[in-house]
């Protein structure tokens, strides 16, 4: 099967308030999905839906090709890691190990055994007596070495200094190429995982704004910075996603301005042309300042 | 991590810096280039956008493919790629250089002057 999750139109909304708004998409087998976006945009909603923790308003979701509700089936293919998950009170990190190597097929003993040792984690601490990042690090290395056909990661490092998100980094995509499987990554933290990415979909005020592969989108933005009058020259009828005037100049971020004819036209008419990073992107995309070129 | 320019394509840079190694003769022609897999792990990228990276030296025929070994450097593949960068080298360096040149006002002489001693002219 190619197709792990297929959403049309979905919705769900809390008394009047719109969370998620008529999003279609599908997440095919294998790759590596980042669902970015601000917070409060929608994205954890989604993840509930798919995981079966929340109940659509409408729509239609398929996930391995069935609805996930109550469906042991397709609950037992994933593993999802939230932000901030739960355990018994009593539990220790070795007990976490111990429920979770039953729960998931596809379990690794091993190596969480070697997460555990890298993130210096405490086995037979108390998962409540954990400090924030390392109980942060224990959803990762569930994540991780449950090796679900399915594993999304919603925020997973809450309190994770920036040696162990490395090491998450690392080992994620080392393990993932050698097991191939589908991993969503939500995460604001788009500069740190955007490399990691083979496909990113972009979640704004409950809609999806942007969903395409990751390597599309990166170059596919350039900013023109020059005298007012100048650079509004260039982007007549360009979909402009920023504009920042300072003084009597104006720089603006341009969609589409792929060719190096167009780079030199603007550079012939004395504009300074610059790379936009796909972090830049994506923050001007859901900044609220997209506007058409000639709206004021 | 050793970081990618996050505007632009990342198989781009990764066939560049295979380029690169097979230039500079780190990777010899004929000998063995790493896995895509290794590609992946060693730079933090994902194993389709380096797999891409090197499929694109394989449609140039600066690599080819050993079924069931692996990715090897073609014979002839340095210089195929040192004459591309030469016609490369023109537009990314030279106009450049010139563009800059003319904003100071400093003239072809006393640029010419300056690359012959390779220090700052007068």
């Amino acid at each position: 099967m190619s197709r792990i999750v297929e959403v049309k139109g979905l919705t769900k909304v809390y008394g009047n308030f719109e969370a998620v708004k008529d999003v279609t998409f599908t997440i095919e087998a294998n790759k590596i999905y980042g669902l970015l976006g601000r917070n409060g945009a929608g994205k954890t909603t989604i993840m509930h839906m798919i995981t079966a923790q929340q109940f659509k308003t409408s729509g239609e979701l398929k996930v391995f090709g069935e609805e996930p509700y109550e469906n042991n089936r397709v609950l037992s293919q994933i593993c999802f890691i939230k932000e901030s998950q739960k355990y018994p009170d009593n539990y220790r990190v070795i007990d976490v190990l111990e429920v979770a190597a039953m729960f998931f097929p596809n379990w690794d003993q091993a190596f969480a055994h070697e997460l555990i040792e890298e993130f210096r984690l405490p086995l037979k601490r108390r998962v409540k007596k954990l400090s924030r990042g390392m109980l942060s690090a224990v959803g990762i290395i569930v994540g991780l070495a449950s090796r679900a056909p399915l594993t999304i990661f919603d925020e997973p490092y809450l309190g994770l200094d920036a040696v162990a998100r490395e090491l998450f980094y690392k080992r994620l995509i080392e393990d993932y190429a050698e097991h191939p499987r589908t991993v969503v990554l939500s995460t604001h933290l788009i500069d740190e995982v955007s490399q990691l990415l083979e496909h990113v979909m972009v979640i704004d005020q409950g809609k999806l704004i942007l969903n395409e592969d990751t390597e599309v989108l990166r170059g596919r933005a350039i900013s023109v910075g020059g005298t007012t009058s100048q650079v509004e020259e260039f982007i007549k009828g360009r979909n402009v996603i920023h504009r920042e005037p300072f003084g009597g100049l104006l720089t603006a971020t341009v969609m589409g301005v792929g060719s190096t004819d167009e780079k030199r036209r603007a550079e012939s008419l004395g504009l300074t042309i610059a790379p936009v990073s796909l972090q830049q992107l994506i923050v001007h995309l859901t900044g609220g300042s997209v506007r058409k070129a000639g709206e004021a | 991590m050793i970081s990618m320019d996050d505007s632009r394509p990342i198989f781009m840079q990764i066939a560049e810096r295979i380029e690169d190694d097979i230039i500079e003769t780190r990777l010899p022609e004929e000998s063995q280039v790493p896995s895509t897999n290794q590609f992946a792990t060693f730079y933090q990228i994902n194993p389709a956008t380096a797999a891409k990276g090197v499929n694109l030296l394989v449609d140039q025929g600066i690599l080819y493919k050993k079924r069931g070994i692996g990715m090897f450097v073609a014979t002839g593949a340095r210089a195929q790629l040192v004459e591309k960068r030469k016609d490369q080298f023109y537009e990314q360096y030279v106009v450049a250089m010139m563009q800059e040149a003319e904003k100071l006002g400093i003239t072809s002489e006393q640029l010419a002057e300056m690359i012959r001693t390779g220090r700052k002219g007068s």
